[in-house]
């Protein structure tokens, strides 16, 4: 038996740069410096984010076992990450046999184009689209446009976002970012034949919504969508939503392809038990959304006759890839961990310049497209964008350890960023700590900072890089007298012998 | 019982009131207070911005310093230190160091607490004595809330203070913005939670906002200072360690 070296596995491909939605044109403190002084927005986050939060926590209280379902959620994505390709092949084996077509794509480029080609060969110039996290990631409806094919979201959040010419700035809420008049203002400009004295209350601008979709609905012959969940035991694909606008979509027209990032299959039926109790109350504060719908293969004369799965990488291998970060890849898209992000409550969706905002995009879209494929890659910036508060980890329904990662992958920007001042300076602080003498030098050289301290005691400008922090915040001018100097000193130790119970032993030992 | 403390080097340099007041509180409970004269710093702030490798001699330090077996707990009078030593020091370890800094680092974080569980889990006290005739607020501070899991035990030791006034702050779960290097890399979102919770600790009404670490005070107190509040933070220590006999100064502090 002869044996032949094929060379070590190569790292596996993020998603290439300059393709999709997963990069934003600057950094994340300059992007969040306008979105901070939009009052606007501010409010709308404030609000929405506040009232979702306490209707999560008062449908997740009222479970027993909901601690133990969270642990059930992570204990099956983990094991389905540990033994992805199998399900993913056993996924594609069920879906062919029950008369449906799998395609694989290994990035967002491969899968717009596998779309588009299917699209074509319909012979349809229009589809109408169920909400997706998986094709705004890929970038699909920009695709499509310029291919000649007209997408129309069919999510109201997401058709506003679209006829506003608009990028979503939230997961399950697109729109988070617009109130009612804006909208009123969108589909006035936007809805072709709209009553023009059309006013912002909500159910009346629904209705306009609904009466413009149903017509695309009943004409459309093609549907794309994503999917929350692949079964791989049967093959079925699951989309849960609000609207119902993803059930017209899913059995209305001929056609329906689905790209569905390869992280979302489950092995078994029965793992839908856990999920669908996670992921609802854990999304929009409800028991049990309105829709669930389930499809597998081809059902004949019931629903779309051709049906096409697009399995999408994208970067996702390369996440697998790594043992600390692919616990991102567990992710269900709920977004609980954006609404309790102070972070995200403030700077809003858009400022992480990704489909994916908030603290779990904080982790995912660099892992899945890389933090150093440009000089001063935005993505770069994104694992800083918290202060570490763990919210995110506590409201996460599959126990992402989000504040962990979040270190882990600064751990790795400055490993691979080379020499910067920031490292040399931690150097230095490190090299200072670690000898005990010189930091007590260093110490009493600290105090030259009452030098710069005013009549009060504090100090209100600071040089850079600390002049963000004086912006806002006075420091108060070094003490007379470090602890240890205090501790060693006979006032410190006459003060202790002070505060020691008279009638105890074991007083004065310690000096 | 014989207690190591870690005066963590902001304490130590910046705001060594609340570590003097960790060391009284000790004592005047009967317990004798051990300083190893070689300690520095935790290293949680270069493991937080991103870098592993720059403390593993902070990391070997402290279990060397406090590794003694005469030690028989050591005290932190900070949940975000405290937090680092118990699951970052490990991780520092087992990555950049060796099986001896593993073996020390874990010997070490198994008899670390942050103060509020040193005196209500181990020492099983939570009426320490102290008297504080003023309206206070509590800030849970995110590390100690959700990283330690001190639940309870601040507010417990608090509520048995002889004439405190205890309110409680508006979203006191909320993140005050301080998180590190993140005031200064996100200065400006960190100064919009700022303020927010200063906003919350106005409508408290309290002289006095309080937490378990100083550095999380060291911000909102830097906010409060700027706005010429008349709030003013103190670390939880010292409004354990005073009492009738040594009574805080309350008017004469406030700057």
């Amino acid at each position: 038996m002869s044996s032949t070296f094929l060379g070590m596995p190569a790292a596996p491909p993020r998603s290439p740069y300059g393709t999709g939605n997963l990069r934003g044109e600057q950094k994340f403190p300059k992007a969040a410096h306008g979105e901070l002084r939009n009052e606007q927005l501010r409010s709308n986050l404030g609000k929405a984010t506040r009232t979702i939060r306490a209707k999560r926590l008062a449908v997740t209280g009222e479970l027993p076992d909901w601690e133990r379902l969270r642990d059930a959620g992570s204990a099956i994505k983990t094991d389905t990450m540990n033994r992805l390709p199998e399900l993913l092949e056993e996924l594609e084996r069920r879906v062919t046999e029950r008369g449906g077509t799998v395609h694989w794509a290994r990035d967002g480029a491969e899968a717009n184009e596998i779309v588009t080609r299917l699209v074509k060969a319909t012979g349809s110039e229009e589809v109408i689209k169920v909400k997706s996290m998986a094709t705004q990631e890929i970038g699909l409806n920009e695709h499509l446009e310029a291919e000649g094919i007209r997408p129309h979201e069919t999510d109201l959040a997401e058709l506003i976002v679209q006829l506003a010419h608009d990028r979503p700035s939230h997961i399950l809420v697109p729109a988070i970012h617009r109130n009612r008049e804006e909208i009123r203002r969108i589909f006035l400009k936007e809805i072709p034949g709209v009553d023009p004295h059309l006013d912002s209350v909500p159910a009346h601008l629904a209705a306009a919504a609904r009466a413009y979709l149903r017509e695309q609905f009943m004409t459309t012959k093609v549907a794309l969508s994503g999917a929350n969940f692949g079964i791989a035991e049967t093959g079925t694909l699951s989309v849960v939503e609000s609207e119902g606008n993803g059930r017209m979509c899913l059995t209305m027209p001929e056609t329906l392809i689905s790209v569905m990032g390869i992280e979302k299959v489950l092995p078994r039926f029965a793992d839908l038990e856990v999920f669908l109790q996670l992921l609802p109350r854990s999304s929009t504060g409800e028991r049990m959304n309105p829709y669930t719908s389930m499809w597998t293969g081809v059902t004949p004369g019931d629903g779309p006759q051709e049906f096409h799965l697009v399995l999408l990488d994208n970067g996702r291998t390369a996440a697998l890839a790594d043992k600390v970060g692919r616990e991102a890849l567990n992710c269900i898209r709920c977004s609980a961990c954006l609404n309790v992000c102070p972070v995200y409550e403030r700077t809003g969706g858009h400022s992480y310049g990704s489909t994916y905002p908030g603290p779990i995009g904080a982790v995912l879209t660099p892992q899945l497209a890389g933090m150093h494929a440009a000089k001063d890659d935005p993505n770069s910036s994104l694992p800083y964008a918290s202060s570490l508060c763990g919210a995110c980890f506590d409201a996460c329904p599959v126990k992402i350890d989000i504040p962990s990662l979040l270190v882990e992958l600064r751990h790795q920007n400055t490993e691979e960023s080379g020499t910067t001042a920031e490292k040399t300076a931690m150097k230095a602080a490190a090299s200072l700590m670690k000898r005990p003498k010189l930091y007590t030098k260093a110490q009493k050289a600290s105090r030259a900072g009452r030098l710069m301290a005013g009549k009060d005691g504090k100090l209100s400008h600071l040089p850079p890089p600390f002049n963000g922090w004086s912006a806002t915040r006075d420091v108060s001018e070094p003490p007379k007298q470090t602890f240890r100097e205090w501790f060693a000193s006979p006032e410190g130790q006459a003060e202790l012998r002070a505060a020691a119970p008279q009638d105890d032993e074991g007083k004065e030992e310690d000096r | 019982m014989r207690i190591g403390l870690f005066a963590t080097c902001l304490g130590d340099t910046l705001f060594p009131d609340a570590v003097k007041a960790t060391a009284v509180l000790l004592t005047r409970l009967g317990h004798q207070v051990a300083f190893p004269p070689g300690q520095t710093c935790c290293g949680q702030m270069h493991v937080n911005t991103g870098y592993q490798r720059e403390p593993v001699p902070l990391v070997r330090n402290f279990a060397e310093q406090f590794g003694d077996p005469s030690i028989d707990a050591v005290v932190l009078p900070s949940g975000s230190c405290a937090g680092s030593v118990r699951h970052q020091h490990g991780i520092v370890a087992e990555r950049y160091g060796d099986a001896g800094l593993v073996d020390g680092v874990a010997k070490v974080r198994a008899k670390t607490y942050e103060l509020s569980e040193l005196l209500v889990d181990v020492l099983e006290v939570t009426d320490v004595g102290a008297y504080f005739p003023h309206r206070v607020t509590y800030h849970p501070t995110c590390h100690s809330l959700r990283m330690l899991r001190v639940g309870e035990k601040p507010l417990r030791l608090l509520r048995a203070v002889e004439g405190i006034d205890l309110v409680e702050l508006p979203e006191a779960d909320a993140c005050c913005g301080f998180g590190g290097t993140f005031a200064l890399k996100n200065a400006e979102t960190s100064s919009a939670m700022l303020a927010d919770k200063m906003r919350h600790v106005a409508e408290t009404g309290a002289a006095v906002c309080t937490a378990g670490d100083s550095s999380c005070l060291m911000h909102i107190g830097g906010g409060l200072s700027r706005i010429a509040s008349d709030t003013r933070t103190l670390h939880l220590a010292q409004i354990l360690a005073a009492t009738r006999t040594s009574p805080y100064a309350l008017a004469e502090a406030a700057r």
